[in-house]
Order: C-alpha cells, then sequence, then structure tokens
C-alpha cells in the first residue's frame, strides 16, 4: 500500500506498508509473517500491540528496532528510513534474559554508554541514576545468575534507560514474570515513561496489561498479521494500576478480547513452531 | 565441597594402602611391580640423579609447543568456519568420527615426511588436540543466545566488537573444556609417539626401561606423567569451577 | 530431505581428503607415500588374498573382547555411581582426572601383569573406553528429569515398570553417545596395544611394514584402519542422532 501519509511534526515513527515474509524452500512453503501494516506512534505516547501467538508482533518490533530487514515497505524514525542497523536513541528489551552473564549488574547497564562520547564522571552518574531509577543500587555488584528474573529485567530496562533512548522498544519483557510481579513492573513502567518522557512501544499477549498501561491498543490478527483495530484507552497520563477498578477499563478488554478471540482460534489451529 | 575433597583423598590412599600390602605379602611379584613406597622412593632418585631431566623437559616442551599450536589453530578455524554451513556441514562427519581413527598409527608416515626429530611428534599431538578445540569452540559459539547477539546490535556494537565483548566471553567455559582436552592431547600424542619410535623423551625412556626389565626406572616414570597429567587436569578444573561460579553455573 | 542434501556434506569431505591424498603424493613422492590409485589396488588385493585373513581375525576378535568388556564395566560403573549419589560425587572427578593420564604409559604395567599375547592388549583396548562410558552414562542418569520420575510415581510404577518405561529411555540417548565413543576408543585402544606387544594382528602388521618401510603395505593398513573406524563410527552416530531427534 503505497498511500502518501502526511509525516506530522508529533509523528515520531511511521511504519508504511511493513511485509515480513520468510523464504523458505519450495517444499516447505514461504511463511507470510507479517503485514502489510501501516501505523503512526506519535512522540510521546505509550503505544501496546496485542495479537495471538505466531501473529508477527516480534517480526514487527525487530523490523521498527532495525535489527531485521523487512520484505517490503519502510519504516521512519524521527523523519528518516530505518535501514539494517540500529538507530541511534532506540533503546530495545527483550522477553529473554540479556544479561551478559559474566559481567556484574553496573557493568551490564555500563555496557549502554559504551558508543557515547561521554567522559568517566558523567558516566559513573548516568549509571548510578538507572540504578536508582530501577531499585537496584544494593546490587550493583551482583551477578545476573545471583538475582531473580524480574530484577535481570530490571537490570536489562535499566541499561535501556541509560541511554536516554527516544523511543523504548519492548517485546514481552515481562512474559516470564509471575502476575504479581507483572503489575508492580507495569507501575514502574509507567512511572519511567511519565518521568522520561519517550515513546514507549510494547507488545504483550496480556489484554489486562495492554488495557492499563497503554494509551493507544493495536490489536493483530492470526498470521500473517495485519492491525484489526486501534483502541484508544483515554487515560490520564498520571494513571497507575488503580484504573482496572475503572468500568472503562473492563469494556476496553472486552472489546480487545472481541477482536482477538476469533484470531487466536485461528492461531491455535494453526500452531507451529515459529520460523 | 571439602566433605568430598577429603573422601577422595581417602580413597586414593586407602587404594595406595591395599597395594602396598599386596605387594608385600608377594600377591603382586616383585618382578611385575615394586611396592608403591619403593616406587616413591626410585622416584626421588630418578629426579635426584638428573640423569633423565633432559628427557623430561624435552616431553614438557613438545607437548607445550603442540598445546599452544592446538588452541591458536583451533580457536582460529572454529571461528573462521562458525558461520560457513556448507564447510561445517562438509566437516561434521569428520569431526564426529575423527577420534575413531588410530592417528598415532600415522606417526610412521609423518616421520617419513618431516624426519626423526621432534617435528612429527609435536604434528601428532597436534592433530590428536586441534579438533577437540574446534568441536568444542564451535559448540560454545553455537550457544551464544540470539538475544545477546541482538541487545549488542541494540547496543550499536560492530561485529568485531561483538564477536570479542560478546560472543568470545560467553563462549570461554566452552572453549575450556576444549582446552582441557588439549592439555591431555597433547601429553599422550607426545608421549605416545616416543613409544613407537623415538630416541628421546619420557615416552622413550619408560620404553627403554621396560625392555630391559628395568622396574625400578620404569614405574618411577610412569608415575611422573600420572602426577604430571593429575596435576594439570586438576589445575585447569579448578580455573574452570572459578569461571563457572561466576556464572552461577557451577 | 532429498538424498543429495543429507550426504552433500559427506561426499564433499571425502572428495576433497581424496584430493588432498593425491596432492600430497605429488608433492612427497613415492619415498614415503603412495597416491589413492596405487593404495585402493593394493588393498583389494590385500584383502582378497587369504594371506592376512588370521591377521585380521586376530585383530577383530581382540576388538570385540576390548569392546565388551568396556562396555559391560563401563555402563555398570555408570550406573552405579549415576544413582548412587555421593558415591558419583566423590568418583566422578576422579575418573575425569584418571583420564587425562596418557594410557600408553600405563601399558607396560599391563603388559608385565597379563603377559605377551591376548590379554594384554583387550585390557589396554578396554580400559580406552570404560571411563568415557562410565562418564557418559552417569551424566545421562543424573539428567533424567525428575519430572518424569514423579510422573511415574503418579501413574503408580512398579519398580522394574519405572525402570524400564521411564528411566531406561530417558537415559538411553545420552547412554548410547558415550557406547559410540567408547567404542571408537576402544577400537584405536586395541590396535595401539597391537602395535607393541603382540606377534600377530593388524597392529604388529604395521610395526612389521614400517620396520620393513614397505610403503604399500602400511598405507593399506592405515587406509583398512581408517575405513573401518569411520564406517563403524558413522552408524553409530546415525543411531546416536535418531535417538537424540526424539529428546
Amino acid at each position: 500500500m503505497n498511500v502518501a501519509v502526511p509525516v506530522q511534526k508529533t509523528t515520531d515513527v511511521l511504519i508504511r506498508g511493513v511485509t515480513k515474509v520468510f523464504r523458505r524452500s519450495p517444499a516447505e512453503g514461504d511463511v507470510h509473517a507479517l503485514g502489510p501494516i501501516d501505523l503512526e506512534l506519535r512522540a510521546g505516547e505509550f503505544f501496546a500491540v496485542v495479537g495471538p501467538s505466531g501473529c508477527g508482533k516480534s517480526s514487527l518490533l525487530e523490523i521498527i528496532a532495525g535489527i531485521s530487514e523487512p520484505t517490503e515497505g519502510e519504516v521512519l524514525f524521527e523523519g528518516k528510513p530505518i535501514r539494517g542497523r540500529v538507530p541511534e536513541g532506540i533503546g530495545v528489551v527483550f522477553q529473554e534474559d540479556a544479561c551478559f552473564p559474566w559481567m556484574d549488574v553496573s557493568a551490564n547497564i555500563a555496557m549502554g554508554l559504551r558508543n557515547m562520547p561521554i567522559g568517566s564522571a558523567e558516566r559513573e552518574q548516568r549509571v548510578k541514576g538507572a540504578l536508582e531509577m530501577m531499585g537496584l543500587t544494593e546490587f550493583r555488584g551482583s551477578y545476573p545468575t545471583q538475582l531473580s528474573g524480574g530484577m535481570r529485567q530490571r537490570v536489562c530496562i535499566a541499561r535501556t534507560m541509560v541511554m536516554a533512548p527516544r523511543l523504548i522498544l519492548l517485546d514481552e519483557p515481562f512474559g516470564a514474570l509471575d502476575q504479581q510481579t507483572r503489575l508492580l513492573m507495569g507501575e514502574e513502567m509507567l512511572k519511567l515513561w511519565r518521568r522520561v518522557g519517550t515513546t514507549i512501544f510494547l507488545i504483550t499477549h496480556a489484554l489486562d496489561e495492554a488495557a492499563m498501561l497503554a494509551d493507544r491498543i493495536g490489536v493483530m490478527s492470526a498470521r500473517p498479521g495485519r492491525l484489526l483495530d486501534i483502541i484508544e484507552t483515554g487515560w490520564p497520563v498520571e494513571r497507575t494500576s488503580e484504573v482496572v477498578t475503572r468500568p472503562e477499563f473492563g469494556q476496553i478488554t472486552a472489546r480487545l478480547w472481541k477482536g482477538l478471540r476469533e484470531e487466536s482460534l485461528k492461531a491455535i489451529r494453526d500452531d507451529r513452531a515459529a520460523p | 565441597m571439602r566433605h568430598l575433597t577429603l573422601l577422595r583423598i581417602l580413597v586414593v590412599v586407602a587404594a595406595v594402602l591395599v597395594i602396598e600390602g599386596l605387594c608385600r605379602i608377594g600377591v603382586i611379584g616383585r618382578f611385575t611391580m615394586q611396592p608403591p613406597s619403593e616406587i616413591i622412593r626410585d622416584l626421588y632418585r630418578v629426579l635426584a640423579s638428573g640423569k633423565f631431566n633432559a628427557a623430561i623437559a624435552s616431553t614438557l616442551m613438545n607437548s607445550a609447543v603442540a598445546f599452544v599450536l592446538s588452541v591458536t589453530v583451533g580457536i582460529s578455524l572454529a571461528a573462521a568456519i562458525h558461520r560457513r554451513r556448507i564447510v561445517r556441514e562438509a566437516l561434521d562427519p569428520l569431526f564426529a568420527t575423527y577420534y575413531a581413527i588410530p592417528v598415532l598409527a600415522f606417526y610412521p608416515l609423518l616421520i617419513m615426511l618431516l624426519g626423526v626429530g621432534d617435528a612429527p611428534k609435536i604434528m601428532i599431538a597436534f592433530m590428536l588436540g586441534v579438533i577437540a578445540v574446534i568441536v568444542n569452540t564451535l559448540n560454545g559459539l553455537d550457544r551464544v543466545p540470539k538475544v545477546l547477539v541482538k541487545t549488542a546490535r541494540v547496543l550499536q556494537m560492530s561485529p568485531v566488537e561483538t564477536a570479542v565483548r560478546v560472543t568470545l566471553p560467553f563462549a570461554t567455559p566452552y572453549m575450556l573444556t576444549g582446552i582441557k582436552f588439549a592439555v591431555a592431547y597433547s601429553l599422550i600424542g607426545i608421549i605416545g609417539s616416543e613409544f613407537i619410535l623415538s630416541s628421546n623423551g619420557i615416552g622413550f625412556e619408560i620404553s627403554f626401561s621396560y625392555n630391559n626389565y628395568n622396574n625400578s626406572v620404569m614405574y618411577p616414570l610412569i608415575l611422573l606423567v600420572l602426577i604430571i597429567a593429575i596435576a594439570l587436569n586438576i589445575l585447569l578444573s579448578y580455573w574452570e569451577k572459578i569461571i563457572l561460579s561466576r556464572r552461577g553455573l557451577a | 530431505m532429498n538424498i543429495w542434501l543429507r550426504w552433500r556434506g559427506a561426499v564433499i569431505l571425502i572428495t576433497s581428503l581424496l584430493i588432498v591424498w593425491q596432492a600430497l603424493y605429488w608433492f612427497v613422492g613415492d619415498i614415503a607415500l603412495r597416491s589413492p590409485l596405487q593404495t585402493f589396488r593394493f588393498t583389494s588385493g590385500f584383502i582378497s588374498s587369504q594371506r592376512y585373513w588370521p591377521d585380521f581375525y586376530e585383530t577383530f576378535i581382540a576388538c570385540t573382547l576390548a569392546v565388551l568388556i568396556a562396555t559391560s564395566v563401563g555402563l555398570a560403573t555408570g550406573l552405579v555411581l549415576g544413582f548412587a549419589r555421593i558415591a558419583g560425587q566423590v568418583f566422578e572427578p576422579m575418573l575425569v582426572a584418571i583420564y587425562s593420564i596418557p594410557k600408553l604409559t600405563l601399558y607396560p604395567i599391563l603388559l608385565l601383569v597379563f603377559g605377551l599375547g591376548m590379554s594384554a592388549k583387550v585390557a589396554f583396548g578396554a580400559i580406552h573406553g570404560i571411563i568415557p562410558i562410565a562418564l557418559f552414562t552417569i551424566n545421562a542418569v543424573r539428567n533424567i528429569r525428575p519430572v518424569l520420575i514423579k510422573t511415574g510415581r503418579v501413574l503408580k510404577y512398579s519398580p522394574a515398570q519405572m525402570a524400564w518405561r521411564i528411566l531406561i529411555p530417558a537415559a538411553l540417548p545420552e547412554i548410547v553417545t558415550g557406547l559410540r565413543i567408547g567404542f571408537s576408543l576402544t577400537l584405536v585402544g586395541t590396535l595401539l596395544g597391537e602395535m607393541f606387544a603382540s606377534q600377530r594382528g593388524l597392529g604388529n602388521l604395521l610395526m612389521r611394514a614400517i620396520g620393513l618401510h614397505n610403503v604399500d603395505l602400511i598405507m593399506t593398513i592405515a587406509l583398512v584402519v581408517t575405513v573401518v573406524a569411520a564406517v563403524g563410527s558413522s552408524l553409530l552416530l546415525a543411531v546416536d542422532r535418531r535417538l537424540h531427534a526424539r529428546t
């Protein structure tokens, strides 16, 4: 789809006609994982994507990050196209544990600052700040294997925050954690977001998480993933997990599920290991 | 942990005492082996006499050379072929069946090619050790989680930087396994070659003293080789444990 | 998967090895090598002539015995140490340390104990394979996932059923890997033993050929031994892979 979309000044990320096809042998058949997707992310917003497993959410995130290339279409970050490398100013938190196990917590966090032309004094400052932000100060000398899963994700988030990114991509970051920890981490993400004012793009399969955290929620179909709907939550910026008690929350979650149920059934029928 | 080490020491001591007893009673004849206490005494004599120092030095030097070659060439080759699928597919059957082949049987061939001297011995020891290093290094490189490589890209690392600062540290424990094998194989290759055909080295001396019914030299030398091999192994295992415990894997 | 893809790797490997061999021959000459073609011709003569069959037979018997001993002792040791937690923890590092000893240095001891002949080389071959088999078996037993055992208890399996339906299938892939490696090492060890203190067998034949500088015979024996070892090992590897693919 090649509709010329006027690029607003408040648009941070522009995704145009992105598709992703994994080529396989003729016997196996190509996997049409994603697309076409057209989406605009407004600067400073908290955008969540929900969808059944295998619908291409992670592929989309990696394309936005510049880690993988779209088969068709393009992505513009702050007006500039992303071509095969991760642009400066983007941070990513993955679902799997991405801590470097041979470094302690502060060394891990400092890795985020490697390529930045800043002096060691400021480096130390920023690392300290990130440690405080994520509540990790007393663990700065510990090694990742000595920490719980939730703490390790905090280390990865701290490593991302220390770069002061303008766009943060989160690929089911709390997927491996238990429900209570997830809710608390969600609240922390909101606090961070308010404090720093970045754009956040979150992928999650938990509907309540999306409904609680996001300004807008994109609903993706089963493979090949396309955007079926975009729901505006209308929450105030100062929200906490308290929003789950409001009646709108139930309506939003219900609307999400209504859109997703059919797609999830399709995904289960079609269930194969991801390419 | 201390508990276990103590048990192990007890087991070894008990075994030695049993053998000592069997020797003294005569179940193990003198012609076959002298009592362990005498072996230790003979070892002291052998070392003190200095007659075998040249042989010991030669064997250890050659083993060290073979070891360094195995490790450097092995790791470099593994890094070079790691991503080349066709090369790896071709080499895979070789790696899997390599240690079924009696490499030492090629030693005579190598002598014909390279002449009598240290070169063929080192070549054999190298051929034994390098494959273990390659296989284990490849294993380590394969196991680097994709998420760490993706993270390196997000952190703006160049391919070289990723290799040095992410892939290499992650793969280190696995490479260490290969290195431990290289140590063992270097000794085995050199000493084995010296047995077959050589004019110097510990292997030669053991073979010579065997042929001359000289137990008072043969057993101490065998014991010496045992001690060296086990000591190196323990050192490396200790080092490995330190690296692994840092990562909570030990 | 089509035939070519499956065998592509092995074909490329063998072709490359033949090319390297031929190139080495051109480079080095008749003094030390024979070309692939000459070796193949000599080998067919060697195998068909009945002169060397007693040697083949001797080596075959020795290898079979060594493999049987290595397998039984190794498996038994591995199973005992695998299931008996403390004994396993005590002895396993000792096995690993013993494994690093150049076994050739122990050969004179075996010769003194067993005398020249079959027993010595069978024992020598066996000690090459026992420790790897034991170590892999210990590992296989230790790595049986607890959840499988819990499932067996829930299904109220008797000890025999537990062993037959759960323990053995769960531990089998790793054990087979150990057997495969132990098998190859035992063969190598037996051959090595033959090279030193035997009057018969392929290993002894090789040593005689070396003494007489009979390059044809040296190349042939090396080729025969390599091919047999490689084929045997590949077959076991195929079994190994098949078992691991299930897990």
